[in-house]
């Protein structure tokens, strides 16, 4: 690992196809930065990717990656650090992603608390298949498939992480750069998951959670007295709905990571050329 | 013939039936003898009939036949249930004080044991003991050494202590005892011993050994009847050799968890049922296009949908063929006995790796319950090798980048592999994805690159063909004219049968195929012989249509799908009605 990675190590040569003014710009290069600051490089890092516009991430980015199938994302983030505990592995996809075809395993990663981070780019919408309702569009959100609005409350996805047990918990907005690449820092330092909602505009199908109104609303946690080793405060941000904040909501002070509590630290890509020492002893087991 | 003793303990399911029944099958293994074991299982909550049957020989035994010698009823049922098998002499042991068996009817010709096994059993130390009292008993009918019982007792109980073998131990003599006393008969069993070593196991068992003899270091799973055994028998096992196991939240997460680990350069597999095949199935297209090594293992249960899950069947070998959209490349091993379980385990790992190709290891329901006895020997850990296929490490690695340094895992090559360059190998760093893609793992949708990487990845299992031993395993007259072929487990049955049907003066080649993709070509064999039989577990014939789509000839067919087994017995009559029609 050299100390001398420049964030832009992390850059594939592919050009991004996003559309200009795409929020998952931003979402990415402070993935990069974050990446390169904490002492990574392209090829220790291991960047899971889910299906939809976010996804294209695993493209654009350099480094070892796997773009996979929509909505399991995380159980191949799980797989990669469990067998290979020196790799820095970050998880990164959409709301649909995480939330909605995946989010039975949203909610048990969380509780596993594998130490990776988990990078929600959360456009309110389903970007590639060209805006359709996701999971966190507003109830009143006029889509393609919801021309009334969905009529259902979105998905609070903090909220959920703290009800599955979650160790670290937060929020950020992809055009906020500095403080966005700060807190992806922090889930990458985390001894646990990490999991960061990053709001990242949609700006070709969601003309409502916009730059403007994120800007406009979003408080950060940081100018606040919130006291992020507090589950109570957590609880007090999370479930109010009339504020949108950004920041670090929750961090347990005390989390174990999954390697450590079940005792895995090897590389287990390393085996030898014929069965293991001491394999006869499981013949033996049989008599 | 083989001269056997057959033995079964039946009762309801919370009986402890099984572990019983595993007991005694311990106890005569090591005594020397042979042993092959069957379930009768409805489904696993407490009020269904279940029982544990044992066949045993001092020479090989590899299949069930009809015939029940000594059966211990914990249940009026289980008395009905086995009465077709039940014949003149045959002794049953039970409990008269117990109320539901008061009544019991034990039909006269057989011999009828009433031995108060829960009252003994208390007496010895706990109620709970008392089909323990019952092998006892059983151990004097067949005039078995109780030594032998002794020592698997002291085997199942020795981690809870030894005050706990002492009771078994004693409340099995109490059963004996009783016998010798109260009974005044000479019994036709004579179980004798002898001083070969033989080991005990099971199908998945012998799946999971396989796995960690074949270096296979991660496994995730989520829990289904019958595989959920392969599972189990890993964890806490798996971890000594530096593995771990993660019970997965469902069977997609289970497959795409096994897959991060492959892609970490790990061997890892993932064991399932027909259900859970199901949902792995978008994922196993994945595996194949970003061309990850992973071993998928369905342990076949009866199907469509929850089917009946505790059931025998081989109704998924198209599923395996051909499931998944598009078309993927694969290999589809199937073990036909227990030790090939465990080798076959072993070859689907390094196919998997040396052809960067997933791998389905199926064995049917029948294989993976059944305990056999083998020679340790049979499970050789010295004749295990490990091939990794095709890795680049950081001295090689620039061989296979392009000029601007980048690796190309997809590179394209003359036999269709391509390097594999695992995380942490400097100079490595690729995308894999499951859009089609060039060398670098870029997506494209180039025309040209498209058919050069479907080519690329097709010519792999053309590689593997060529490369690779698909040769199926023979028994019988290789000169007969009647050629009968299976694949699964019913080769034990099959190779039985050969000897009612010599009885009959029927000669038979018995070919069995433990590979299903590829496969053997048997043109041959089938053109060799006047009329080609193929034996199998599902209605349709499945098997059957492969061999006649290879051969292009028609066959004869023989399916059964009760959910139950072929016997030895039965098969031979099968194959001869089939003759005669
Ligand atoms: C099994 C499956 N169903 C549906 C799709 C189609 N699909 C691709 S991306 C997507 C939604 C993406 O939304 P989100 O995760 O929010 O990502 P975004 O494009 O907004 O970044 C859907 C439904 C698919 N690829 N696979
Ligand atoms: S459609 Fe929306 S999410 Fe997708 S690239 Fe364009 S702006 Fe970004
Ligand atoms: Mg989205």
């Amino acid at each position: 690992m050299s100390s001398d990675v420049r964030f832009t190590d992390f850059k594939s040569d592919k050009q991004p196809t996003w559309c200009p003014g795409c929020g998952d710009f931003g979402t990415m290069n402070g993935m990069m930065k974050a990446l390169a600051e904490t002492g990574n490089d392209p090829d220790n890092t291991f960047v899971v990717a889910g299906i939809g516009c976010s996804g294209k991430i695993g493209t654009y980015m350099r480094s070892y990656a796997l773009h996979g199938v929509h909505g399991r994302a995380l159980p191949v983030g799980t797989g990669v650090k469990l067998a290979r505990p020196d790799i820095e592995v970050m998880v990164a996809g959409g709301d649909g992603d995480g939330y909605s075809i995946g989010a039975g395993h949203f909610v048990h990663a969380v509780r596993r608390n594998v130490d990776m981070t988990y990078v929600v780019m959360d456009n309110r919408i389903y970007g590639l298949t060209k805006g359709q309702a996701s999971p966190t569009s507003r109830s009143d959100f006029e889509t393609s498939t919801t021309p009334e609005g969905s009529k259902q409350p979105p998905v609070n996805p903090h909220a959920l992480a703290l009800a599955s047990g979650a160790s670290f918990i937060a929020q950020s907005f992809s055009s906020d750069a500095l403080r966005h690449q700060e807190i992806i820092q922090e889930a990458i330092e985390h001894d646990g998951f990490g999991f960061v909602n990053v709001y990242s505009p949609c700006v070709t199908f969601n003309d409502v959670d916009t730059y403007d109104y994120f800007r406009d609303s979003l408080v950060d946690l940081q100018e606040t007295d919130h006291d992020r080793h507090d589950y109570e405060d957590a609880k007090e941000v999370i479930l109010d709905a009339d504020k949108e904040y950004q920041g670090i909501i929750y961090q347990d002070e005390d989390s174990v990571p999954y390697a450590e509590q079940h005792g895995i630290s090897a590389d287990m890509s390393d085996i030898p050329d014929g069965a293991p020492e001491n394999a006869t002893d499981l013949v033996r087991e049989f008599y | 013939m083989v001269a056997d003793f057959n033995w079964a303990i039946g009762g309801e399911a919370g009986d402890g039936i099984d572990s019983t029944g595993k007991i005694f099958a311990q106890a005569l293994s090591r005594s020397g003898r042979h042993v092959f074991t069957s379930k009768d299982f409805a489904s696993r909550i407490r009020g269904g009939y279940t029982a544990y049957k044992v066949r045993t020989s001092v020479d090989r035994v590899q299949s069930v036949v009809d015939r029940l010698d000594v059966l211990i009823a914990l249940t009026p049922r289980t008395i009905e249930e086995n009465l077709p098998e039940l014949h003149e002499g045959s002794v049953i042991i039970y409990d008269g004080e117990r109320t539901t068996m008061a009544n019991a009817e034990i039909p006269e010709e057989m011999v009828g044991l009433d031995v108060p096994l829960k009252r003994l059993a208390e007496e010895a130390g706990g109620a709970i003991m008392r089909n323990v009292v019952a092998l006892g008993a059983a151990c004097e009918v067949t005039d078995f050494p109780i030594e032998n019982l002794d020592s698997a007792l002291e085997k199942r109980f020795k981690d809870k202590g030894q005050k706990l073998v002492d009771n078994n131990q004693e409340a099995a003599r109490a059963g004996q005892s009783y016998v010798a006393e109260e009974f005044d008969h000479e019994f036709d069993y004579e179980l004798e011993t002898t001083d070969n070593d033989y080991v005990l196991l099971n199908g998945d068992e012998a799946i999971g050994m396989g796995a960690i003899a074949a270096g296979c270091r991660f496994y995730s799973g989520y829990p289904i009847t019958p595989a959920t055994d392969v599972m189990e028998y890993l964890t806490g096992r798996i971890e000594r050799y530096g593995g771990h196991v993660v019970q997965a939240e469902d069977e997609l997460s289970a497959i795409n968890m096994a897959l991060g680990a492959a892609r970490g350069g790990a061997r890892s597999m993932t064991a399932t049922s027909g259900p859970g095949i199901d949902l792995m199935t978008e994922t196993f297209g994945l595996v194949a296009t970003s061309e990850t090594p992973l071993v998928i293992c369905n342990v076949m249960r009866s199907g469509p949908s929850t089917g009946m899950p505790t059931k025998q069947e081989q109704g998924d070998l198209n599923g395996m063929l051909y499931g998944g959209h598009g078309e993927i490349p694969r290999f589809v091993l199937a073990p036909t006995t227990i030790d090939e379980c465990f080798w076959k385990t072993v070859e689907a790992f390094n196919l998997a790796e040396k052809y960067q190709t997933p791998v389905y290891l199926t064995a049917d329901l029948s294989l993976a319950v059944t305990e056999q006895t083998y020679e340790p020997d049979a499970f050789d850990m010295d004749a295990v090798e490990i091939d990794r296929g095709f890795v680049v490490d950081e001295e090689t690695i620039g061989d296979h980048q392009t000029d601007a340094e980048q690796f190309k895992p997809h590179e394209i090559t003359d036999d269709g592999i391509s390097p594999r360059a695992f995380p942490g190998t400097s100079g490595g760093a690729h995308m894999s994805t499951g859009l089609e893609h060039d060398e670098l793992g870029r997506r494209t949708e180039e025309q040209e690159m498209r058919v050069e990487q479907v080519d690329k990845r097709n010519r792999k299992v053309e590689t593997a063909e060529e490369r690779e031993d698909w040769s199926p395993r023979e028994f019988g007259d290789a000169e007969a004219d009647t050629l009968v072929v299976s694949w699964g487990s019913n080769e034990g049955a099959l190779i039985e049968a050969l000897e009612y049907l010599e009885e009959d003066d029927i000669d038979v080649r018995v070919i069995s195929v433990p590979y299903i993709f590829p496969r053997p070509d048997l043109t041959e064999a089938v053109e060799a012989a006047e009329e080609t039989i193929v034996v199998e577990c599902n209605a349709t014939g499945q098997f059957a249509d492969l061999v006649e789509h290879d051969v292009l000839e028609r066959v004869e067919r023989i399916n059964k799908y009760t959910g139950v087994r072929f016997k030895a017995d039965e098969l031979a009559r099968d194959i001869k009605a089939t003759l005669e029609a």
